[in-house]
């Protein structure tokens, strides 16, 4: 496989965006990505979008943004894994570089979920239709039974949820890009309405609209064009049952622990190695989970990881230095390549204010539904 | 020759657990919650839970049933359900039930109507096509979640429940010794299609309604049979409130005594077809080989069936295969306000 | 809800079918075409045991559109006897009632409608024992 190398990034603001269309918002994300790189031309492309079909009715995305963005007829699908869409569209295009087939491949990721859609619905379609949303469970319903069995077996409490939501604002307050760039406290999220018991709606990833795009391409080619180069090393992914009842135990993510084992993998390096992570904390409970099936800490001990702060911007592992999806936003298709585009500018040292010192190696890591399937990537500016 | 003994093999009830009290709904209407109680010798109504309707009832007791029957449910030949709250107009309520039960696909099913009595008419369909050695077994099923009309005296009465009844030759509980029907057009209360709420002629449902029918089938039958009130141990009538069984009862010559133990109106209320098929699974909660049970319903519109019963040996045998009546009927309430009542009877309007 | 969706699924929400691999005895509920564990695609009709405990729970607060009128309700991951899990709500009893390793039994009750004029959807709940 040839050495692949990410050389442009760019995304909209996230937030509602009431007057660009989901083709605006991609096209903008792309522009900014094409600039970024100072390429003439792509070769192909990917796009990841969860439901563009109920949010706005449109499917048929691949060809309809090469269309709008005035690339066609270069190769162009649209890439579904639920909330991971953005980050599997990722591994296609690196799969695309790394194999030969391409050169320059344009990953993009969109998602318009504000234009009257019955976002409860259109999100439950990634779990089982039949037997969970069937009975009357939603999204956040699935992440608070997760949250429920983490307190009762490791005695966590709804405060540890609560200190990662304050972390991620406090990142996301230095994010231009951030749909909410605001701080909040830990009261602030005790006492918000409750959603699911024990999840509250500062528990909760915010409706968002937004794109990013990021261009890929060998690193022979970004020497070429004078790039600064972030190099693609790691690319995992796994899958696990839909169904959250049907999983070995409750507890283990494994689609996530598969992903990450096999992205550390083929880096060759170990948790310990990353200097910084952007995760998908789509609730908060999700980012303790996450943590330990990436290996950052042992099963049980993420809570106690976050307790001594050190997966804030100064810790020990910062996480989601963007302000993660709680913060940032989560335009669903989207969010996976905003993680690389934050990742990335960090490698670059471009982070401004929430630059991690001496960052060499980023994760991301995108997850769908409960966690039936997730993507891993690892980067590295040496 | 003797005649083949035909009889219930299986029996069982469903009450809900919500419950709202005669004063709460007294109080939201301006009424004198102890004349009501009083007046109608009522104290409280089950009430369905937000996702019951009188097809998970039906499930429940028919479930029940089967329990103490103890057969092969792919034996059951027919299964009916009478009542006046189906939850469909088109599409009857004893296929869920039979599916449920996996008594599908070889089955007879109709939905009965006959205001309060579409339970005893489901029952003695049953029995006839058992008796008539159609089937093996037969299943008629009394359930309802019954709507009483905001503020109408009809509101402190109708509720929710449901008794189920397994028919057939062999293994029989209570034996069937003889039915009897008598009906006549009598407009008394009724609801037109389309109407959510039914309507009645008041004190028109009364004498010429609801005591000329009982009264007269239950004369039938005690002529037919030759037996005398004193002969029954228990007596069960359609209750729509406390004091018109107790009434009728007296009419035809029962005592206190008789009536009592299937009087369970007092707590659950008018279950509308699971009424007296309910007060009859009570008495056979406790009633023991050889008695002798009177059963007579009512549905408006009118007619009354009404049917002489002998409990075999057997009851004892199978009578804690399920749960009991009694238990149901005190055991595990939730109380709800008006407004919860409101709510769980959809007599809120909704927006669109 | 449309109807051949609905029919489908009624041996699961009506009578808890599930399917047993013949090989390695793994459970199934719904039944699939090949087995995860040992990959035989044979399989017997078993009906799941109806009672079991709470594993975990959450009580919904903020709904789907058909269940809107019935917030606040509790939803559980409930283990059967026989070791399968299933999501199901737990019913007739306050949120607060319901906690990790309670008993429950199987019920069967309206999950949902279609409004006014759709077809009624029935299926599998648990109350607390």
């Amino acid at each position: 496989m040839r050495e692949v190398a990410v050389i442009g990034i760019g995304m909209t603001k996230f937030g509602e965006l009431w007057t660009k269309s989901i083709r605006d918002i991609f096209v903008e994300s792309a522009l900014k990505a094409i600039d970024d790189a100072g390429v003439d031309h792509i070769d192909s492309m990917y796009v990841g979008t969860m439901t563009s079909g109920l949010f706005v009715g449109q499917e048929h995305i691949g060809a309809l943004m090469a269309d709008y963005l005035g690339v066609a007829p270069i190769p162009a699908v649209r890439v579904e894994s639920a909330c991971a869409s953005g980050g599997f569209a990722f591994r296609q295009a690196f799969l695309d570089v790394a194999s030969g087939m391409s050169d320059i491949v344009l990953a993009g990721g969109v998602e318009k979920m504000t234009d009257g859609a019955d976002v409860t619905y259109a999100l439950s379609t990634a779990a089982d239709q039949e037997y969970e949303c069937y009975q009357g469970i939603t999204f956040p319903g699935l992440y608070a039974m997760i949250a429920n069995a983490y307190f009762h077996r490791y005695g966590a409490t709804r405060k540890h949820l609560a200190m990662v939501a304050v972390k991620n604002h406090k990142n996301g307050a230095l994010n231009p890009n951030a749909q909410f760039p605001s701080e909040i406290t830990i009261d602030d999220v005790l006492n918000a309405t409750m959603v699911a018991d024990p999840i509250t709606m500062m528990d909760s990833s915010p409706v968002s609209d937004g794109a990013a795009s990021v261009i890929v391409t060998t690193t022979e080619i970004a020497k070429k064009l004078g790039k600064p180069i972030v190099r693609v090393i790691g690319s995992g992914a796994g899958t696990d049952t839909i169904a959250l009842h049907q999983r070995q135990d409750i507890l283990s993510l494994n689609a996530i622990r598969t992903a990450g084992e096999r992205a550390f993998k083929m880096a060759g390096i170990k948790p310990a190695d990353v200097n910084c992570a952007e995760v998908h904390d789509c609730f908060t409970i999700a980012e303790l989970c996450i943590m330990e099936e990436l290996g950052f800490c042992e099963r049980g001990k993420a809570y106690l990881m976050v307790e001594k702060g050190e997966t804030q911007l100064t810790g020990k592992i910062p996480i989601n230095t963007s302000g993660g999806l709680k913060s940032k936003g989560h335009p669903v298709g989207a969010t996976g390549i905003a993680q690389i585009v934050e990742v990335v500018e960090q490698l670059r040292g471009n982070a401004g204010k929430r630059q991690v010192k001496n960052a060499k190696i980023g994760l991301t890591q995108n997850m769908g539904g409960s966690g039936a399937s997730s993507v891993v990537h690892i980067f590295t500016n040496a | 020759m003797a005649a083949e003994k035909i009889g219930i093999v299986g029996y069982g009830s469903y009450l809900p657990r919500y419950r709202i009290k005669v004063e709460e709904i007294a109080k939201q209407w301006g009424r004198d919650p102890e004349t009501i109680k009083k007046g109608l010798a009522l104290k409280e109504k089950t009430v369905p839970g937000i996702d019951e309707d009188t097809i998970t009832i039906s499930v429940a007791a028919a479930k029940n049933a089967l329990n103490r029957a103890g057969i092969d449910p792919k034996k059951i030949g027919a299964v009916y359900v009478g009542s006046e709250s189906h939850p469909y107009a088109v599409k009857p309520s004893a296929t869920v039930v039979a599916e449920v039960l996996g008594i599908t696909p070889e089955v007879h099913i109709a939905s009965f109507e006959f205001a309060c009595k579409a339970g005893t008419e489901a029952m003695f369909v049953a029995y006839g096509l058992v008796k008539a050695g159609l089937m093996e077994y037969a299943m008629g099923i009394g359930a309802d979640t019954s709507q009483g009309a905001p503020g109408d005296a009809l509101e402190f009465s109708a509720s929710a429940g449901g008794s189920a009844f397994i028919f057939g030759k062999e293994n029989i509980i209570v034996e069937v010794l003889d039915t009897y029907s008598w009906a006549t057009d009598t407009p008394d209360f009724w609801r037109r299609e389309y109407q959510f709420y039914p309507r009645h002629g008041g004190r028109f449902t009364g004498d010429p309604a609801y005591f000329k029918h009982i009264y007269n089938a239950g004369k039938g039958i005690l002529e037919k049979t030759g037996y005398k009130p004193d002969d029954f141990k228990y007596a069960i009538f359609h209750m729509p409130n406390g004091k018109f069984p107790m009434t009728i009862g007296k009419r035809l010559g029962f005592k206190r005594e008789q009536i009592e133990p299937g009087w369970i109106v007092p707590l659950m209320g008018n279950t509308y077809s699971g009424s007296s098929p309910t007060g009859f699974s009570a008495v056979l909660d406790v009633a023991q080989p050889n008695d002798l049970i009177f059963l007579v319903s009512f549905g408006s519109g009118a007619g009354s069936d009404a049917f002489v019963f002998k409990v075999t040996e057997r009851l004892n045998e199978v009578r804690d295969k399920a749960e009991k009546l009694k238990d149901m009927l005190e055991n595990n309430r939730i109380y709800l306000t008006y407004g919860e009542y409101a709510k769980h009877r959809h007599k809120i309007i909704m927006a669109e | 809800m449309p109807s051949p969706r609905y029919t489908r699924e009624i041996p699961q929400r009506y009578r808890l079918e599930a399917g047993k691999c013949k090989k390695c005895g793994k459970i199934f509920f719904p039944p699939r075409l090949i087995c995860d564990k040992c990959k035989s695609r044979e399989f017997e009709k078993i009906k799941l045991n109806d009672t079991g405990k709470i594993i975990t729970y959450t009580t919904i607060r903020v709904a789907p559109e058909q269940f809107n009128t019935q917030v606040p309700y509790n939803v559980a991951i409930i283990e059967l006897n026989d070791g399968v899990r299933i999501t199901a709500q737990v019913v007739d009893c306050k949120p607060e009632d319901v906690v990790i390793g309670k008993q429950v039994k199987i019920v069967f009750r309206k999950v949902q409608e279609e409004g006014a004029a759709g077809i009624i959807c029935y299926g599998y709940k648990a109350v607390l024992v």
